[in-house]
């Protein structure tokens, strides 16, 4: 006998309330964003489409050091070093391949120039797939991205035409260490 | 060409309106599963996803239709044919209205109950002819839910049958003149209720398809257009169940005066198809062995009971 009440409460009971806390969703306010026609908000920090930026000066920020090569987990960075007539190092080309980049922004993070940098773009879908191969042209923007101040050259000590060791920002003159008398 | 029971013009619009009806709740099933989902469901073709069902025939007219080698072609070929049938057979006897129906049989819940019977040897066929072992497992499961279903489904019925005195539909329709069967009967009514879902092989008594642990079930080798008349066949079978819980519970077409017969039986209708589909988002599904247990052990005696009970009053 209690066993039969046990029934009637599981399958009676349990089941109308069941029913009726989903009738009631039918007034909810509904999860679906209509995407295309309602366009999601993208946070600034989201590691979407990579992209390379400009030093505040307009030069490119890249110094082709291969850190974002070697750190990226699928291989997607291609680049080669090349070297302007004043000493500046800039990537001959930097090529990303996206249809294998997996936006995980170990890039980002293993550049110490800031130059590579993810955006909140994430439609970056194509029909042909070797469309989805970016090269230098196609990454690089005109502005700074998330850093506005920042100038490789004017902080690090590297010496280029224009600019002796020494005389960078917050830079000290280097010491001759000859005339360091005991 | 008049409007009347049996005529050719009326036997024509029941025919078009069940297909229609069945074709829209396609479209009207996940839309609606989408709301009770906190989803929207399709709303791209068409106004809020009205075209759906036209996008969706296109695609099922136009797939391959592919018989497996394997598969015993005669009964292949022969199961969804079968299940469309029956329950458009089964259409015959339900009193839309006053002067709308195909015939005014008097046997017309025997007869219903026969043809639902039959129904059950199209999913058996479908799967055993397959040649699959999903569908032989669907199969299995669709002959052990129709042992199961089938008793209590046609006890449950006797208690309408024993008040109004008559197995014809449209005389259980006017015997509920001033009062509902769904008062008297409730338990009946509840107990059909149960059974008409496991008829139509809806959720949660969707044992013989259950998508998660047999891919399709029965109709797993189906594809283009027998599996669409398996597909259809199961909504048809929806608004049958729907139709016939108005007509032998809710009084079919009685009504408020200002609604047409026809309209008071097509509203209350759509409210029990409403809810099967409420079912199906809300409730899970049970083993098919629970189904059995729920089946044999309880709802059968119940309704032994119910029938006790009703003829001891009528008697008294």
């Amino acid at each position: 006998m209690k066993k039969i009440f046990t029934l009637i409460k599981d399958t009676l009971l349990s089941q109308m309330v069941t029913l009726w806390g989903v009738f009631m969703k039918l007034f909810d306010r509904k999860d679906t964003v209509e995407y295309p026609d309602e366009q999601p908000y993208m946070f600034p920090r989201w590691r979407g489409r990579i992209i390379l930026s400009r030093d505040p000066d307009g030069e490119e920020r890249c110094v082709a050091c291969n850190l974002c090569a070697v750190a990226c987990p699928v291989d997607c960075i291609a680049l080669q070093k090349a070297e302007m007539e004043d000493g500046r190092w800039y990537p001959e080309f930097f090529r990303i391949n996206f249809s294998r980049c997996i936006m995980c922004g170990f890039c980002e993070e293993a550049c110490p120039t800031n130059a590579i940098q993810l955006t909140p773009d994430f439609e970056m879908a194509e029909y042909v797939r070797q469309d989805m191969v970016w090269e230098k042209e196609d990454l690089l923007i005109d502005g700074t991205g998330k850093y506005h101040d920042y100038n490789y050259y004017r902080i690090a000590g590297m010496q280029i035409k224009g600019k002796d060791k020494g005389e960078a920002r917050n830079e000290a003159a280097p010491v001759d260490v000859r005339s360091l008398m005991p | 060409m008049n409007l009347d029971i049996g005529s050719g013009l009326t036997i024509a619009l029941i025919l078009g309106v069940v297909i229609m009806v069945s074709a829209l709740l396609i479209t009207v099933e996940r839309r609606l599963l989408g709301f009770w989902q906190e989803r929207l469901g399709p709303n791209r073709v068409g106004w809020g996803g009205s075209l759906q069902v036209v996008a969706d025939m296109i695609k099922i007219f136009t797939k391959e239709d592919w018989v497996p080698p394997f598969a015993d072609r005669f009964s292949f070929v022969m199961a969804p044919a079968i299940i469309m049938t029956v329950i458009l057979l089964s259409f015959a006897v339900v009193p839309f209205a006053p002067n709308i129906g195909v015939i005014d049989s008097n046997i017309g819940i025997l007869f219903i109950l026969a043809m639902a019977s039959l129904g059950a040897y199209s999913v058996m066929l479908g799967g055993l002819s397959s040649d699959n072992k999903y569908a032989l497992l669907g199969s299995l499961r669709a002959a052990a839910q129709m042992v199961s279903y089938e008793v209590f489904m046609g006890i449950s019925l006797l208690g309408v049958v024993a008040l109004s005195g008559s197995f014809n539909l449209r005389d259980i329709v006017a015997a509920q003149e001033g009062l509902w069967f769904v008062i008297p009967q409730f338990i009946g009514f509840v107990i059909f209720l149960i059974a008409g879902v496991a008829e139509s092989h809806r959720l949660p008594f969707d044992i013989p398809e259950a998508e998660q642990e047999i891919c399709a079930g029965y109709h797993t080798e189906y594809s283009g257009m027998k599996f669409g008349m398996f597909f259809v066949g199961e909504y048809l079978g929806l608004v049958l169940v729907s139709s016939l819980i108005t007509v032998l519970f809710f009084g079919g077409w009685h009504g408020p005066d200002f609604l047409p017969p026809v309209l008071c039986f097509a509203l209350k209708s759509i409210v029990f198809i409403a809810f099967f589909i409420l079912l199906r988002a809300a409730i899970p599904r049970p083993r098919y062995d629970q189904l059995m247990t729920y089946g044999w052990l309880f709802l059968l005696p119940l309704s032994l009971i119910n029938l006790l009970v009703t003829g001891a009053i009528i008697l008294l």
